[in-house]
């Protein structure tokens, strides 16, 4: 995170950057207008891009390299949102328990984060363009608090002209961001598991990423440990909701778990966990 | 699945290398470089 937004100066003046390394993004979500942010968002970047009627090949590349690199080990690593859900999430308060009914609640859930992507970052900006030359990043200006809590609020309270500015749709995104951040209290990375279109990218490559969580299938008895102590729903290791975050590692009681690059693969063969309540 | 992950890195590269050819790096930085009025929600 303090990478990402390193350019501290801004946060005085009330702009933003105009570092060179804004002609490229950063894996993780960080909205390129925080005042301190040095490179760009790729989510930004990719509705902007199709929003100007051009295909994104860039960010894309982007994309695709980092997947397949790192899955949503970008989640759980370098995103500075996930970063904040879980500093949020460690404050002392009832959380929310996991139950075989609530686990089939937030998998269908879960599947919200691909209709973000689909629509609101790539088809109506799209069809915005086609209909009035130039389309809008919606995901960015209608749900993003990545965007609020890291540009909107800093900005708007160091710059009067903009505090002028803003009105009901400044007001509904500061509220979903508030949204965000008590859910975020009670429930693991609700952002990243029900809306980030970004972890929806990552998950399409979790299976063929090259850093991984590796399941040795011989010491492996399929008592479900892993994913019953997994705070993302996962249903099996690597799957869509895998973060790789290396907790399962911590409950494996068969050492048949092990993390690192060209570790990655299918995951053990699909079996109802025994111990999900 | 690694000649699957081979296959999505060269592709990968290679759309970097067309995006940055193409004038991508340039829309974006246009767009970064200023406050996005829509992403900090004021339209």
């Amino acid at each position: 995170m303090l990478v990402y937004n390193a350019d501290a100066g801004n946060w005085f003046s009330g702009t933003v950057s105009r570092s060179p390394l804004k002609h490229v993004c950063v894996p993780g979500l960080n909205c390129y207008s925080c005042p301190g942010a040095v490179a760009a968002c790729p989510l930004g970047s990719l509705q902007n891009t199709i929003a100007n009627g051009r295909f994104p090949f860039f960010i894309t590349g982007f994309l695709m390299l980092a997947g397949t690199l790192l899955g949503r080990m970008v989640c759980s690593f370098v995103c500075p949102v996930g970063l904040i859900q879980e500093l949020l999430y460690k404050i002392p308060s009832p959380k929310v328990k996991r139950t075989k009914r609530l686990l089939r609640v937030t998998r269908k859930v879960s599947l919200l984060k691909y209709i973000f992507l689909a629509v609101l970052c790539i088809i109506v900006p799209f069809a915005f363009f086609l209909r009035d030359g130039l389309g809008s990043p919606l995901f960015c200006s209608l749900i993003c608090p990545a965007g609020t809590v890291e540009a909107g609020i800093p900005l708007v309270l160091l710059n009067e002209g903009l505090r002028k500015a803003a009105g009901l749709l400044f007001t509904w995104k500061t509220a979903l961001a508030a949204v965000f951040v008590i859910w975020s209290v009670y429930m693991f990375r609700p952002f990243c598991r029900f809306v980030c279109p970004l972890g929806a990218v990552y998950s399409f490559f979790n299976r063929v990423a090259l850093f991984g969580i590796h399941v040795d299938t011989k010491a492996c008895t399929h008592c479900g440990a892993c994913v019953a102590s997994c705070k993302m729903d996962t249903l099996e290791v690597n799957d869509r909701e895998c973060i790789r975050c290396g907790e399962c590692l911590k409950t494996c009681r068969f050492n048949a778990l092990s993390s690192g690059f060209m570790a990655g693969g299918p995951a053990v063969k699909k079996r109802k966990p025994d111990c999900v309540r | 699945m690694r000649k699957l992950a081979v296959f999505l890195l060269l592709l990968g590269t290679g759309l970097l290398a067309a995006g940055v050819f193409l004038g991508d790096t340039a829309v974006i930085f246009r767009k970064a470089v200023f406050v996005c009025l829509e992403c900090i929600g004021i339209g």
